[in-house]
Parts: structure tokens; C-alpha cells; sequence
């Protein structure tokens, strides 16, 4: 592709490339094309294979020294905490990692909303992530029961009970999860297992994002298909791999903060009472990613409807590339799409503040107006608005609306400065 | 660039924000000057050596700390007694130990490694001590409540008079910090309850500051070393940053894109 590919010039190394050519793999990576123009935005995919690879270093650590036992497990945390050497700061590292993650990947997709990266031909992409979004929180609910607090265990009751509204077979799925007729020493070994199962599950699904990623390229904010290599695109390496290490390092600060200075404040202080079968605690409330969801469930008032809407409220997102009807990528150019997309944003963390609250009064209210919302935007706004919208021209490069003579040259220019840089 | 950092920082702020809001009661925390808060925040040694004297004058009596060693009590960052004095405090309890090689438990004074000796055997046998009441282990308690160390700082002050209309049941007492205002443990406290041999004026104010303070450091015992790290941390991290951030302007001077 270009004059300085790496070529193996070892003999051992000619050899080995020949039958497995991994080494020029390299090639494709540091040469891989990519739109000039992407902002900030896009480099949450660097920092989310980061936040992945910390879960696991700091789980396989902590997993040297827990101890998968329901009278061992809190006892365990505290002897990490106190007398395993920087015990707890890989701890903590893990804790806030997880919190950090989701705070990533919430970034991630919401960023793919804006700029409409989901649409064709990315929609595999899309699919993929989607299904990493849901294993990430089938592992983050899985963690957060092992340090068998009292919102462990009872987190575990409420969310595995869930399948009990499944007709016919729930309360036998429900025993077959717990391994027993309650949340017990059974439960938490599988959990355990399952937990360190998991990350490496998302770990492979990782490498069929970004291949299928690699085969249309990056979406970038104008939307537009671009040509690949040419004027509008940069080789990855260096100027993506620097860019991307820039906004690491400013995400590592902020991890940093939250790890040294306010480890326990995204926790709920319940946990760290150790887990009693016999003391409900006032209220249950999952972690703050998984609230919006939580939300959702109980503004349903029928158990069984309530799993139902949770469920598609998650499952919804994978239908988005055919849901939303518009041909038009990015939000820049969709006036109206990009109102919709503010109010869409502020729906979710409205619906997040209430899933903390107790589930009565004017918060149910809200919750159920949230819900309701949330479900119509997604099938009644998308489809309709890409035939009724108006939207503005988009440029036909990235590059041509900066140099002129293009018919779109005042509105690209425009919309150019209003673009994130 | 700016739009990116703004928004970022709503939605940081949000959730720290709002799981704040949530685990934030109704009541107004009674307040007080912490050493160990802040990005400089140490223990104040005195304070955590008269902590640690309530703690095993008051509280030790019925609820247990099982997750600390007296070891702990010489180590840097806590209390820091020197070796012998944390060696002397273990001996003055007795621990049980066993079995021998004729299969018998025996007791014999505290080492340094041993937990501090909990003051009954077992949950059932503190509820029945307490009328029904487990008084919780302090390890970590001070983690363990919504509003951390002033929750605890306020309870300790919080004995007042029921309101009239109101009948408590027996061993029942009135605590305006408490949840829901009832609260099985009597007032701990009293001026002059203990002797400081510092010299402090052990008002119970000043109790309730020193034995607040030792709590928080069973249940962060590395808080010390935790803050100092993070400092160093964040400062590598920033220069890091700020070097990577010329590099970045320097490769990307080479096309005509900002970044």
C-alpha cells in the first residue's frame, strides 16, 4: 500500500509470515484509512479496548485472592482491601472501572446515534455492539454480587427473579439459575464463573466490531461515503494512534480521580454491610448504568410486561438500522432529527434519576411518561421523520467544501464550524 | 474540542450528582473540619489514638471490629503506636486459642496478629445482650451508611428528648440523625466519659470527632497512602498529557486538518 510497509526480513520471520502472515497484519492496522475529519467523539473506541483490557488484568489480580463462598466472599473483599498488597487500589481500579466503562460505552453509542453510524452498510457493526452492550451488563451485574454485600444479594433476588414472570416455566428457570429455592452459596460460584467468562466472550466480539468495522471503514461526522486512501482520509498510524492516546490520557485523569479521591461514591454504601438473607434493605437500586433500564421495568405495573419492555428497550436498538428511515447519516445535516436526538438524550437520564427513586408518586408518573417516550422515538419518530424531514445539502467530501467551487460550498462551510473539532 | 469537554463534564457531573442526591437523607449532617478529607487529607494522629481509646472504652463493648488487627495499630497511616505499645494493647486481652495436642481450647494474651477480640461469640449471642439489637461490626461501618463519616459524627451528638406525643417502647431511644428516629443503642456518650491521656477535654463533641476518625481508618486504612499516590498519579498523568498534546499539534501540523 504504501513505501514503508514492514516487510519480515529475518529468515525465521519471512518463514513464519508465510504461513500465518500476522506480522503484515501490521500493515493494515498502521495503514488503515481513516476520515480526517473525526472529533473527539470517536475516540471512545480506543478507550473502551482499554477500559476492556483493565477489567481484565485487575479481575484475574483480584481473582488471586477471592474467595467464591457465600461465608468467605465478604471477608475476602476485605482482606484484599487491607492486607494484599495494593489491594485496594486494583480493587477500586476494577470497582470505578466498571463504572468507567459504562460511562465509555454510553458515550460510544450515543455518539453512533448522532452521527448515524448504525446506518448501511455498518449495521453488523451496529449488531455486534449491541450484544456487547448486553454481555457488558450481564458482567457488571454478575461483579457487582460477588463482594456479597447486602445490594449484592439482594440485587441478585430482585433481577434473577425477573425470570419468573416467564409463564409456565419462570419459577422453574428461577431455581435452575440459583441453583437452589434461593439466592445462595450455588449462585454465587456460577456467578463467578460466568463473570470471569464473560469479558473474554466481549473480548472476541471486540475483534468482529472492528474487522467488520475495517471493511466499510469509519463513519465520520459529515455522514458522507468517503474515497479510501485519498485526500479525506489519514493513515491510522500516527494520526489517529495519537489522537486517540491524547483523549486515553484525559480519560485516565478523570478514572484517576475517581479512584484515588471518591472511590466509593458511584457504590451504594449498602454493600459494603455484609449480605443478610433476613434484612431487606430499604431500597433496592441496581448501579447507576443500569438505572434508565430499571426505570423502565417498574413503570410497567404487570411483572411480566414490565421484562418485556426492559427487554426490548435494550433489543429495540438492534432493529435502529431499519427503523430509522432516513437516508441522511449524520445529525448535522437533520435539523429536526438532531432536536429529536437532545430531547431522545434527556429522556434517558430522566429516566435514570427516577429508576434511583422509590417507584410511587410523581417519580412513577414521570417514569411512565419517560418510558412511553422512549419507546415512541424509536417507533414513531425514526420511521417518520426520514420521510417527512427536510434536511440540509450535504457536501460530497470532507475535503472538496473547504477548498470551494462546490455547489454545497456556503452550507457545508457553515455547518463545518458547528462541527466538533 | 469545547463542546466535547462540556458536555463530558454535564454528564460527570450528573452522576456523581445524582447518586449523591440519592444517598443524601432528609437531615442536615452536623459538620466538622476533617484532616483526612481532600486531595491532601491525612489522619490526624492524636485524634486517632484518642479514637481508638473510646472505641475500646465505649464501643468495644458490644460491637466488634473482626476485620482489624492489632498489628494495624502500629502500622503507618493509622493510629502508629510504636510496636510495643500496639504489642501491650494485644496482651491486655485475652484470646482463645486451640486446640492444644490434648485437642482442649485454652486462652492466652493477643499478639499482634491476632483480630481484635470480639466482644461475644456470635450474632445470636449479641442480638440476645442487646434485646434483639445486633450492634453492627465497625470495620467498615462508617462505608456502610449513606452519609459516611458526618452520619456517624451526628448520631454520636443526636440524643435529644422524644417529642411530646410520642412513646418509645422500652430500650428504645430517641436520635434525631437516626433513620426514622428510633434507635435501639443508648446515648454512648457523656462528658468526661473517658480519660484522654493527652490531656484533651474529652467533651462528647470531641469523642465523637476522635472515634469518627478511627472508624474511617478501619475502614480505609490505606486512605493515607491512597491520596498520596493519586496526586503523583494525576500529576504524571497531566505532564503525559500535555506532552502527548504537542506531539499530537506537531504530527497533525503536517496535513491541513485541525485537530
Amino acid at each position: 500500500m504504501s513505501d514503508h510497509d514492514y516487510t519480515p526480513k529475518s529468515k525465521v520471520g519471512k518463514w513464519f509470515n508465510d504461513r500465518l502472515p500476522l506480522l503484515t497484519l501490521a500493515n493494515h492496522l498502521t495503514d488503515y484509512p481513516t476520515p480526517k475529519n473525526l472529533n473527539y467523539w470517536w475516540t471512545f473506541g480506543g478507550i473502551l479496548t482499554f477500559c476492556l483490557i483493565t477489567q481484565i488484568v485487575t479481575g484475574l489480580t483480584l481473582a488471586m485472592h477471592y474467595i467464591a463462598h457465600a461465608d468467605m466472599a465478604f471477608e475476602s473483599v476485605e482482606h484484599i482491601m487491607r492486607d494484599v498488597n495494593y489491594g485496594w487500589l486494583i480493587r477500586y481500579i476494577h470497582a470505578n472501572g466498571a463504572s468507567m466503562f459504562f460511562l465509555a460505552v454510553y458515550i460510544h453509542i450515543f455518539r453512533s446515534l448522532f452521527y448515524g453510524s448504525y446506518k448501511s452498510p455498518r449495521e453488523i457493526i451496529w449488531i455486534i455492539g449491541i450484544i456487547i452492550y448486553l454481555l457488558m451488563m450481564a458482567a457488571a451485574f454478575m461483579g457487582y454480587v460477588l463482594p456479597w454485600g447486602q445490594m449484592s444479594f439482594w440485587g441478585a433476588t430482585v433481577i434473577t427473579n425477573l425470570f419468573s414472570a416467564i409463564p409456565l416455566v419462570g419459577e422453574g428457570i428461577v431455581t435452575w439459575l440459583w441453583g437452589g429455592y434461593s439466592v445462595d452459596n450455588p449462585t454465587l460460584t456460577r456467578f463467578f464463573t460466568l463473570h470471569y467468562l464473560i469479558p473474554f466472550l466481549i473480548l472476541g466480539l471486540v475483534v468482529l466490531h472492528i474487522w467488520a468495522l475495517h471493511v466499510p471503514g469509519n463513519n465520520n461526522p459529515v455522514g458522507i461515503d468517503i474515497k479510501k486512501p485519498s485526500k479525506d482520509t489519514v493513515p491510522f498510524h500516527p494520526y489517529i494512534v495519537i489522537k486517540d492516546g491524547f483523549a486515553l490520557l484525559m480519560f485516565m485523569i478523570v478514572f484517576a480521580f475517581f479512584v484515588f479521591y471518591t472511590p466509593n461514591i458511584l457504590g451504594h454504601a449498602d454493600n459494603y454491610i455484609e449480605a443478610d438473607p433476613l434484612v431487606t434493605p430499604a431500597h433496592i437500586v441496581p448501579e447507576w448504568y443500569l438505572l434508565p433500564f430499571y426505570a423502565i421495568l417498574r413503570s410497567v405495573p404487570d411483572k411480566l410486561l414490565g421484562v418485556v419492555a426492559m427487554l426490548s428497550a435494550i433489543l429495540i436498538l438492534a432493529a435502529l438500522p431499519w427503523l430509522d428511515t432516513s437516508k441522511i447519516r449524520s445529525a448535522v445535516f437533520r435539523p429536526l432529527y438532531k432536536q429529536f436526538y437532545w430531547i431522545l438524550v434527556a429522556d434517558v437520564l430522566i429516566l435514570g434519576y427516577v429508576g434511583a427513586m422509590p417507584a410511587e408518586g410523581l417519580y412513577l408518573l414521570i417514569a411512565r411518561v419517560a418510558t412511553a417516550y422512549y419507546f415512541i422515538h424509536f417507533l414513531v419518530i425514526l420511521p417518520v421523520l426520514g420521510f417527512k424531514e427536510k434536511t440540509i445539502p450535504v457536501p460530497l467530501s470532507i475535503t472538496e467544501p473547504v477548498l470551494g467551487g462546490s455547489v454545497n460550498f456556503a452550507t457545508a462551510k457553515n455547518k463545518e464550524s458547528t462541527i466538533d473539532k | 474540542m469545547k463542546n466535547f469537554l462540556k458536555i463530558t463534564s454535564i454528564i460527570i457531573s450528573l452522576l456523581v450528582f445524582s447518586n449523591n442526591s440519592v444517598a443524601a437523607e432528609k437531615v442536615e449532617y452536623l459538620k466538622t473540619d476533617w484532616s483526612f478529607k481532600g486531595l491532601f487529607g491525612k489522619f490526624d494522629r492524636g485524634s486517632l489514638q484518642r479514637g481508638y481509646q473510646v472505641y475500646t472504652e465505649v464501643c468495644a463493648s458490644c460491637h466488634s471490629m473482626k476485620y482489624v488487627s492489632y498489628r494495624n495499630l502500629a502500622e503507618a497511616g493509622g493510629p502508629e503506636f510504636s510496636k510495643e505499645q500496639a504489642k501491650a494493647i494485644a496482651a491486655s486481652f485475652e484470646v482463645v486459642d486451640g486446640p492444644n495436642s490434648d485437642g482442649e481450647m485454652f486462652t492466652r494474651p493477643g499478639k499482634l496478629s491476632d483480630k481484635f477480640v470480639m466482644p461475644y461469640e456470635n450474632v445470636k449471642a449479641a442480638q440476645a445482650a442487646n434485646g434483639g439489637a445486633y450492634p453492627p461490626d465497625m470495620s467498615v461501618l462508617v462505608k456502610a451508611r449513606g452519609g459516611g463519616v458526618d452520619y456517624i459524627y451526628s448520631l454520636l451528638q443526636g440524643y435529644e428528648d422524644p417529642p411530646i406525643g410520642l412513646t418509645l417502647d422500652d430500650g428504645v431511644h430517641y436520635n434525631k440523625y437516626m433513620y426514622g428516629n428510633m434507635i435501639k443503642m443508648a446515648n454512648p456518650l457523656s462528658d468526661g466519659l473517658v480519660e484522654y491521656s493527652d490531656g484533651t477535654q474529652a467533651s462528647i463533641e470531641q469523642m465523637s470527632k476522635d472515634v469518627t476518625t478511627f472508624l474511617m481508618w478501619t475502614a480505609e486504612p490505606h486512605l493515607e497512602s491512597r491520596h498520596k499516590m493519586g496526586f503523583k498519579v494525576i500529576v504524571y498523568l497531566f505532564i503525559l498529557t500535555v506532552l502527548v498534546y504537542y506531539s499530537m499539534k506537531k504530527i497533525w501540523s503536517r496535513i491541513e486538518t485541525e485537530v
